[in-house]
C-alpha cells in the first residue's frame, strides 16, 4: 500500500505491506534505528514515537495507520545540532545506563512536558509509568525531566 | 574538562551523546547486504516426545531460504556448554547433553525445535506456522519437590532420577553450636524464580566470509571472548577465525553472561546458507529461553543464645535449576554458601544443597547470583531471631557484627573479607533515617490503625570476581594502553560494559594517570579481533579487576614516557613530573613536553634512549589476589495499606561502602538500579510455571517489573573503606543495591505487620498475600 508520511520534517511516500508495524517501518524502511523494540506488546515503551503530536507505542501501530501523519522519532528531537533540553537533562543527570529504553523515555518525557510544563515529582513518576527502565531505578530519569522542565520554563 | 583530578568527580558519561540521540548501534541495528532473518519454533510443551517434524510447507513458502531441525545439526553443532561440572566440586553431578535444537524430546516450554531463515522477519514467522511437530506430551515437573518425588517422571533418561547435583559446605562445629544453643530459630525460606529482563532482549547477527574462512558474530553478550572460545568449540572452527563483537548492549544483569543455542545456531546457518543471518529475541522468547535467577527453597536453622548471640547456622536447600545447565548454573548456589555468615562472627555453618532437574528454563547468574539468597536468608533470620526472643533486630545485628579491627577476616565458609566497618555504615544510615523518630511515628500510626514498618539489611557481598582459582572460567582481566603518535590514548579492555559507564570511569583514571585531556582518550571493548583476550563484565568485577589491569598497563606506558622525557630533557626519570599537562623537570613546565610530543618521538624512533623499544603500547593481565567485599546498611520504611494490602515505600535509605569511588554519579546510578531490582524481587516479581509446565508470567502484563511510581526518592550515602585487594582501593557496586534491598523491604513489611503476629512471609509480598494475612488474624 502507498503511504505518505513526514518523518522528522521530511515528507516522503513509501510502498509498504499492510501488516507492517510502524516501528519496523521506521527502523527498516526509513532507516531510523534509534527507536527500539523492547516487548512488541506496547507495555515497555521503548518504541515510543510522536505521531501527530501524541506519544504512541509504535510496536502496536501499523505503518498504514500513519498515512498522512507527522512523526517525530528520537533522531528528530535535537534541532540544528543542538541537544533538546530533555536530552541534555538525561546526559547531565545520568538518566540512562544501557540506553535501550532512553529514546522512548525521552519521547514520553517530551509529551509529559508539553502537557504539563512544570510537573511535580509525582506527576513525572506517573507520567513515565508507561515506560520501563531496568537500569536506573528511575530516580535519575526523574531528575532529568526536572532539569528539562526548569530549563524549558525559565 | 580538567586535565587532572578527574577521579572522584561527578563527570557526566561519555557514552551518552550517542545513546540520547538514537545513534547507538545495538545488535538489531546492524545492517548487512543479503541479510536473512531467523525465527525459531519453540516447544509449546514442557515435556514431550517428538515423534516427527514436517517442514515441507515451510520450506516451500516463498522467501524461505532454509529450515533447520535438530536432526540436521546434531552432528555439526556441539552441545551448549557448562563451565561448572567438576565432579570433585559437585559430587555425582549429571551433565546432560544440551542440544541447540531439540531432538527426540523437548524438556521445557520455549526450547528451540526448528529454525527458519527467510528474506524478512515476517515471512520467517509465517513459516513457523506451517511447521507441524508431532508431540507426545509427557507429565511435567514444575518444582524441585515434584522432581524428587518417588514417582516423578525422569527428565533425562540417561539416569534414573532428577537429582542434578549435590553440593555442601561446612565450617566449625555445627552440631556443637546447636547443642549449646538456648534457642533454635527455624524457618522455611523461598527464593522465588525471577526473570532478569534487560530492556534489550538477546539478539545475534552472523556473517561468514568464505574467502577468509571467518565467522563474524555480533551478539548481545557480556562475555565476547568466552563466547568466542565456546562458539569455536561448538562449531569446530579455529578460534582465531571466529570474531565475536558485543556492540551496544542494552543491559544484561547476568543473563547475557552465557552461551546460548542461538549464538551457535546462527553461526552455523550463516556458513551453511552462505548469507548473513539475524535473529532478534522477542520478549516472550526472552521470558521463556533466557536464563532465570534464584529458585531455591530451603530450611534455615539458626542456633542462638538468649541474648541474641548467633552460634551457628544450618541451611538445607533444594535448587530448581531447570531442564539443562547453562554456562554457570551449578556454580550459582555455591555463592550462596560462601556468604551465609553475612556480616556476623559465627563460624559454625553448614549448607547442604540438592539441585533438581525440572521442566523449566535453566537458572543461572541474575544480578547478585547466589549472594542475594545468602543475604536475604541471614538478614531475614536475624529478624526472626529478634521476633522469637523479643529483642531489637538492631541489637542482634550489633551484637554479632564482625568488628572493624578484625579485617582481613576469615569466615566460617573460609572466605577472607578484605576490609569493612559495618557499624559505621549502620550508624550513618540510622542518622539519615532519624531512626528514633521513625519508631515513634510507627507507634503513633499503629494507634490509628495504620501499619508502618521499618526494615534493615546490614549486608556484605562478595564481588570483584575474582581470583582465577575460585572461578569456573578465569578471574583475571586484561588491558592494553597505547598512545598514538599524536598523543591520543586508546585503551583496550577485556571487560565488556553494557551500561556501567567504564568508557567514562576508565577515561577518568587515564586522564589523571597520564595527564591527558579526557576527550583525547578512547576506551574500546567488546570486539575479539581488536581487544586482547579478556573475561568480561559480571560479578561487579569490571572496575575492580579490569580497571586494575588498565591501571597497571598505564603504569608501564607512563614509565616509558617518563624515561623518554628524561632522556629528551637530559634529566633523570625520578625528577620528571606532570605539570599543566606536560612532562617536565619539577618546577620547569615551560620546558616540558606534552604526551603527544613524547609519543611522536617514541614512534619516529630516532631520539629514544639507548635500548628503548620504539612504539608506545603496553599490556597487562591482572590476577586479583582475592575477591572484594562491599557492604552497607539499607533501611526501608514502608506502609502496608490495611484495606488493600498494598505496600508503599515511604523512605529508602542506603549507605553503601564500595571502597574508593571513581565517579559518584555513576555509583549512585548503580545503587539506584540495584535497589529497584531488589525491590522488584521483594514486592512484585515472580516467574510462575503451572502444573503443566506452562509459564503463566511470560509477559510484562503478567510479570510485574517495577515502574517509576513504585519508588520514593532514594536517600543515598557512602562510607569509604578502601579495599586492599587492588591499588585503587575499589570494591565494585553493580550488585550491592540488589543484594541489600530485598531483605530491607521484606523486613520492613513484616515489621509493619507485627501487630498481626507475623513472623515470616515468603516473597514477593504482593497485596493479595498481605491482605489475606491481615484478614486471617
Amino acid at each position: 500500500m502507498k503511504i505518505e508520511v513526514t518523518v522528522n520534517g521530511e515528507h516522503q511516500s513509501y510502498d509498504v505491506e499492510p501488516r507492517m508495524l510502524l516501528v519496523d517501518f521506521l527502523r527498516d524502511v526509513v532507516g531510523l534505528t534509534g527507536t527500539h523494540v523492547g516487548c512488541e506488546t506496547s507495555l515497555c515503551g521503548a518504541c515510543s514515537v510522536m505521531l501527530n503530536g501524541d506519544a504512541v507505542k509504535s510496536c502496536t501501530v501499523l505503518a498504514v495507520q500513519a498515512n498522512g501523519a507527522e512523526i517525530t522519532t528520537i533522531e528528530g528531537i535535537a534541532q540544528n545540532g543542538e541537544l533538546h533540553p530533555i536530552q541534555e537533562g538525561f546526559w547531565e543527570c545520568h538518566g540512562l545506563q544501557c540506553g535501550f529504553c532512553t529514546p522512548g523515555m525521552i519521547i514520553a518525557a517530551h509529551q509529559l512536558l508539553e502537557r504539563n510544563p512544570k510537573p511535580s515529582e509525582a506527576d513525572i513518576r506517573r507520567g513515565i509509568e508507561g515506560n520501563l527502565c531496568r537500569c536506573t531505578g528511575y530516580q535519575h530519569i526523574v531528575d532529568a525531566v526536572q532539569y528539562a522542565s526548569k530549563k524549558m520554563t525559565t | 574538562m580538567p586535565v587532572s583530578k578527574s577521579v572522584g568527580a561527578r563527570i557526566k558519561r561519555r557514552e551518552d551523546p550517542r545513546l540520547i540521540q538514537g545513534l547507538a548501534h545495538y545488535v538489531d541495528d546492524i545492517r548487512l547486504p543479503n541479510l536473512l532473518h531467523v525465527a525459531i519454533l519453540r516447544s509449546p510443551y514442557a515435556h514431550a516426545r517428538i515423534n516427527g517434524i514436517h517442514t515441507d510447507a515451510a520450506q516451500n513458502l516463498s522467501g524461505v531460504k532454509s529450515v533447520v531441525t535438530g536432526d540436521d545439526v546434531k552432528d555439526v553443532i556441539g552441545g551448549i556448554p557448562c563451565a561448572a561440572t567438576d565432579p570433585e566440586g559437585f559430587p555425582g553431578i549429571k551433565v546432560p547433553h544440551h542440544p541447540v535444537l531439540a531432538t527426540g524430546k523437548v524438556r521445557f516450554v520455549g526450547e528451540p525445535v526448528v529454525a527458519v531463515a527467510a528474506t524478512d522477519a515476517y515471512i520467517a514467522r509465517d513459516a513457523l506456522d506451517l511447521i507441524e511437530v508431532d508431540y507426545e506430551p509427557l507429565d511435567a515437573i514444575n518444582s524441585a519437590e515434584a522432581a524428587f518425588a518417588d514417582d516423578a517422571p525422569v527428565i533425562h533418561e540417561d539416569w534414573d532420577d532428577n537429582m542434578a547435583f549435590t553440593w555442601s559446605i561446612a565450617g566449625g562445629d555445627v552440631d556443637a553450636a546447636f547443642a549449646e544453643a538456648d534457642h533454635v530459630a527455624s524457618q522455611r525460606i523461598d527464593h522465588q524464580r525471577l526473570v532478569p529482563n534487560p530492556m534489550e532482549t538477546r539478539g545475534v547477527v552472523a556473517q561468514y566470509l568464505p574467502g577468509k574462512d571467518q565467522l563474524n558474530l555480533w551478539s548481545s553478550t557480556q562475555i565476547p571472548h568466552l563466547l568466542r572460545t565456546q562458539i569455536s568449540v561448538m562449531l569446530n572452527m579455529a578460534e582465531n577465525h571466529v570474531r565475536v563483537i558485543a556492540p551496544e548492549v542494552g543491559g544484561g544483569f547476568g543473563c547475557k553472561l552465557n552461551v546460548y543455542a542461538e549464538e551457535a545456531l546462527l553461526g552455523h546457518m550463516a556458513k551453511y546458507i552462505g548469507q548473513p543471518v539475524k535473529w532478534i529475541e522477542g520478549r516472550r522468547e526472552n521470558f521463556l529461553h533466557t536464563i532465570h535467577g534464584r529458585d531455591q527453597t530451603g530450611d534455615v536453622e539458626l542456633a542462638v543464645k538468649d541474648d541474641g548471640t548467633i552460634l551457628g547456622l544450618r541451611y538445607t536447600v533444594s535448587a530448581d535449576v531447570g531442564a539443562y545447565y547453562q554456562l554457570l548454573t551449578p556454580a550459582i548456589p555455591t555463592l550462596t554458601g560462601l556468604m551465609l555468615c553475612g556480616s556476623y562472627t559465627f563460624k559454625n555453618v553448614q549448607m547442604n544443597l540438592k539441585a533438581a532437574f525440572t521442566n523449566k528454563m535453566a537458572t543461572d547468574a541474575y544480578r547478585g547470583a547466589g549472594r542475594p539468597e545468602a543475604t536475604y536468608l541471614i538478614e531475614r533470620m536475624i529478624d526472626v531471631v529478634a521476633h522469637d526472643l523479643d529483642l531489637d533486630p538492631l541489637a542482634v545485628r550489633r551484637k554479632n557484627f564482625i568488628g572493624k579491627d578484625a579485617f582481613p577476616y576469615e569466615t566460617g565458609t573460609a572466605v577472607a573479607y578484605d576490609s569493612g566497618d559495618y557499624t559505621a555504615a549502620l550508624d550513618k544510615a540510622l542518622k539519615i533515617a532519624d531512626y528514633d523518630a521513625l519508631r515513634e511515628q510507627q507507634e503513633k500510626l499503629r494507634e490509628e490503625g495504620r501499619y508502618l514498618g521499618i526494615g534493615f539489611s546490614t549486608y556484605v557481598e562478595i564481588c570483584g570476581m575474582g581470583p582465577s582459582a575460585a572461578m569456573p572460567a578465569g578471574g583475571w582481566e586484561s588491558s592494553t594502553v597505547r598512545v598514538d603518535p599524536t598523543g591520543k590514548v586508546t585503551v583496550l579492555t577485556g571487560v565488556s560494559p553494557h551500561g556501567q559507564g567504564q568508557e567514562t570511569t576508565f577515561a577518568q583514571l587515564v586522564a589523571d594517570g597520564l595527564g591527558v585531556d579526557i576527550d583525547d582518550i578512547r576506551i574500546i571493548h567488546g570486539d575479539t579481533d581488536t581487544v586482547q583476550y579478556g573475561i568480561g563484565t559480571f560479578g561487579s568485577r569490571a572496575t575492580a579487576v579490569g580497571g586494575t589491569a588498565m591501571v597497571h598497563a598505564m603504569g608501564k606506558v607512563k614509565d616509558k614516557v617518563v624515561d623518554i622525557a628524561a632522556h629528551l630533557l637530559e634529566s633523570n626519570p625520578q625528577d620528571i613530573v606532570i605539570e599543566d599537562g606536560k612532562y617536565c623537570v619539577q618546577g620547569a613546565p615551560e620546558s616540558g613536553l606534552t604526551l603527544g610530543e613524547i609519543a611522536m618521538v617514541a614512534h619516529v624512533g630516532v631520539e629514544l634512549p639507548e635500548g628503548t623499544e620504539p612504539g608506545l603500547a603496553e599490556s597487562h593481565f591482572f590476577e586479583p589476589p582475592n575477591f572484594t567485599y562491599p557492604f552497607g546498611t539499607h533501611i526501608a520504611v514502608v506502609e502496608v495499606d490495611a484495606d488493600t494490602g498494598e505496600v508503599e515505600i515511604q523512605r529508602y535509605v542506603a549507605v553503601d561502602d564500595c571502597g574508593n569511588i571513581i565517579n559518584p554519579l555513576i555509583v549512585e546510578g548503580q545503587v539506584h538500579g540495584g535497589i529497584a531490582q531488589g525491590v522488584g524481587q521483594a514486592l512484585y516479581e515472580e516467574a510462575i510455571y503451572d502444573e503443566s509446565g506452562q509459564m503463566i508470567t511470560g509477559s510484562f502484563m503478567d510479570y510485574a517489573l517495577p515502574k517509576a511510581h513504585n519508588f520514593p526518592r532514594f536517600e543515598l550515602a557512602n562510607t569509604v573503606t578502601p579495599s586492599p585487594v587492588n591499588p585503587m582501593g575499589v570494591k565494585g557496586v553493580g550488585e550491592a543495591g540488589t543484594i541489600g534491598s530485598t531483605p530491607a523491604i521484606a523486613n520492613a513489611v513484616i515489621d509493619a505487620l507485627k501487630p498481626f503476629g507475623v513472623r515470616h512471609i515468603d516473597l514477593p509480598l504482593r497485596p493479595e498475600k498481605l491482605w489475606k494475612l491481615m484478614q486471617e488474624t
